[in-house]
């Protein structure tokens, strides 16, 4: 037996509203069709009166979560792509992100947002968010990479106190699968040595660090060891294990499917050169998707994003230096 | 669907007379904080901001009054009396505008932006409509819970309506069949902006039709007119009749902030019905229906003064926020928290 990425998504979203009966989902078409992904696949039908089909209101929608974890409950907000979550966006981070710091009455709210390329896809079905929201205080945003991840994260996100963004990415929802779900997992908050190496660290998270551990695989033949991190979460941002990874291999590279200005990327370097330069034996360099929308054509889309060949060649940049 | 409210009758019983009274009592005393406030402004003595109810002191104690403890209110800017007659006491107004750490906001957010989320009172955000559906979340949070006879209020001016999330609240209320109370204090000018360049139809209620909810048409200076028709709309929607839309015609008699002196408002407007104040409207009434002698209302006054002096003195001797003492952090989580720079 084997289970998907989505299907974790799935699972885990029944064992929330199994296990507690705060817990509700709010979302566009997730009831009795089970969503555009069926991340919600027969769930109105196991737990009635608990899977709610939404108008078209991404607004409206947070902003509901947000009444409704006022009154203790957990609502999960199943945005149905990630990029319609800016028409959201003021809920989630004027409303959401600021009330525990103005009331001191927690928001325990989770957006989950279906994010990333995919092909075909284009400009308005393919973003990837997390910097956005990283950038906002009062929220906490996951990045899983595994199908265990996506299980455990997102049980996670339902059981903390505060507003979680969880970006999961549409490509992993399918090809990405597991034995089985996972029975415990590392902490929010704590990234994961994916490989080790000694020669040069590749910070990822999501979708890229299957490309880094491609691009890894790719540059073993040539005998160079790259270790990948896997943030996990990209908010908060766990800062320790990517110095102690620095301190091991020297070099740095960071790869995130979001665009360059800024972001994840652009966060872990100012981190490690600020408080790591002296572990860096070359400039430490980032890797992103191009600075356009995100194209619709396979060939230019393949082209737009960080892929296991373009992470190999800015690898060996590096490693030259 | 479309009802507009009847002009009630010129005689009420007693049990209205002590609403009538009580309403006015809340009334008072919020315009006299709200000139207090006014005051401290010119003094220098406010960080940010100032925004008053004047003018909207009838529509807004209605809210309150037709609310019980345990519902939920989301105020507007302009609605001092209708906290008060709610339940928010003087001291957190004056906490919150003072930046006091032992008001309710701990001086992290300031004057209008206050609540008390757990005792139904939601703190607003600046961005105008976005209270709707958060109180449509906690009103279906209830159903959830199987609590019934409750409602919720959100408030908000002619400006807020031509917001997308007016819209998108105010259609998922109707969707749910929600027990919201809507109402739309159309004081004519958003800012500085009137209503013929803010929306063109005939009248905002009769955008209720559109939404599928009922409407109401009532005059905002008219005390009996809104205390009727908000407890009438709110017992609907405690009976499960759904969403309410209650839009009132009035004037905001001061500027947008205390900062605005509101030249561009059409004098006009003043002698036109809803322009007039609707507090001494409220007087003349009680005046003509013999409800309240000028010695009582005079003692009502000196007491509401001294309520508002008595409060304003004694956030004056609490000491600021300290920065040292903030934990700079913005989630409860505290391991993970980024915060502490």
């Amino acid at each position: 037996m084997s289970i998907t990425y989505l299907e974790a998504i799935r699972e885990a979203q029944a064992k929330a509203l199994a296990d507690d009966p705060r817990v509700f989902i709010y979302g566009q078409d997730i009831g009795a069709f089970g969503g555009a992904f069926k991340a919600t696949k027969n769930l109105a039908h196991e737990f009635p009166g608990r899977v709610l089909d939404s108008p078209i209101s991404e607004d409206a929608m947070v902003g509901l979560g947000v009444g409704a974890a006022i009154e203790g409950r957990r609502p999960i907000i199943e945005m149905q792509f990630a990029d319609f979550s800016t028409v959201g966006f003021n809920q989630i981070v004027n409303q959401a992100a600021t009330l525990f710091w103005r009331t001191n009455v927690p928001c325990p709210i989770t957006v989950r947002l279906p994010c990333g390329g995919t092909m075909g896809g284009g400009p308005f079905h393919s973003q990837t968010m997390e910097s956005i929201y990283a950038h906002y205080p009062g929220l906490i945003v996951m990045t899983p990479a595994t199908v265990e991840d996506a299980y455990s994260m997102l049980l996670e996100a339902v059981a903390l106190d505060d507003p979680v963004v969880f970006c999961e990415h549409k490509l992993l929802y399918y090809h990405l699968k597991a034995d089985k779900l996972p029975t415990e997992a590392l902490p929010t908050g704590k990234a994961r040595i994916a490989r080790e190496g000694r020669d040069l660290t590749i910070v990822a998270y999501s979708a890229m660090v299957h490309e880094a551990l491609a691009a890894a695989e790719e540059l073993a033949a040539e005998g160079v060891q790259i270790e990948v991190v896997d943030l996990r979460t990209v908010k908060p941002l766990d800062t320790d294990t990517v110095m102690a990874s620095v301190a091991r291999t020297g070099r740095l590279l960071c790869v995130g499917e979001s665009w360059p200005w800024g972001g994840v990327n652009a966060e872990v370097i100012a981190r490690v050169a600020s408080e790591g330069f002296g572990l860096l034996d070359a400039p430490p360099r980032r890797l992103n998707a191009k600075d356009t929308p995100v194209p619709y054509h396979p060939n230019l889309w393949a082209a737009h994003r960080p892929t296991a060949r373009s992470i190999a060649t800015e690898a060996r940049k590096i490693l030259r230096s | 669907m479309l009802q507009t409210a009847l002009k009630p009758g010129a005689v009420g019983d007693s049990t209205f007379r002590e609403t009538y009274l009580k309403a006015y009592r809340f009334m008072l005393l919020a315009r006299i904080l709200d000139d207090k406030f006014a005051s401290l402004y010119r003094a220098g003595k406010i960080h940010g901001g100032v925004f008053l109810g004047r003018g909207q002191e009838a529509l807004s104690v209605a809210i309150g009054l037709a609310l019980q403890k345990g519902d939920i209110f989301a105020p507007l800017i302009r609605d001092l009396a209708g906290r008060l007659a709610f339940g928010e006491p003087v001291i957190d107004a004056v906490r919150t505008y003072l930046g006091s750490p032992l008001g309710p906001m701990r001086a992290r957010d300031g004057n209008v932006h206050r609540g008390q989320p757990k005792e139904g009172i939601f703190p607003m955000i600046s961005h105008l409509g976005a209270m709707i559906s958060v109180v449509n979340g906690a009103l279906l949070a209830r159903r959830f819970s199987g609590v019934k006879d409750t409602v919720g209020a959100a408030s908000l001016g002619d400006g807020a309506t031509s917001t997308g999330a007016f819209h998108e609240g105010l259609n998922q209320a109707a969707v749910e069949k929600l027990p919201l109370l809507l109402i739309i204090a159309n004081n004519q000018y958003a800012y500085s902006t009137p209503t013929t360049r803010q929306f063109a139809c005939h009248s905002l209620v009769d955008r209720a039709v559109g939404y599928g909810v009922e409407g109401y048409s009532i005059d905002g200076t008219d005390l009996e007119a809104c205390v009727k028709s908000l407890q009438q709309a709110a017992s609907k929607a405690r009976s499960g009749k759904g969403p309410q839309l209650i839009v009132a015609n009035l004037l905001r008699l001061c500027g947008h902030g205390e900062h605005d002196p509101a030249e561009y408002v059409d004098a006009k407007l003043k002698c036109l019905p809803g322009g007039r104040d609707c507090l001494k409207a409220a007087e003349e009434e009680m005046q003509c229906r013999n409800w309240g002698h000028p010695e009582m209302i005079s003692l009502w006054r000196s007491e509401a003064v001294h309520k508002v002096e008595e409060a304003v003195a004694t956030v004056q001797r609490e000491p600021g926020p300290d920065p040292y003492k903030e934990d700079w952090s913005a989630i409860s989580t505290k391991h993970l928290s980024e915060g502490n720079g």
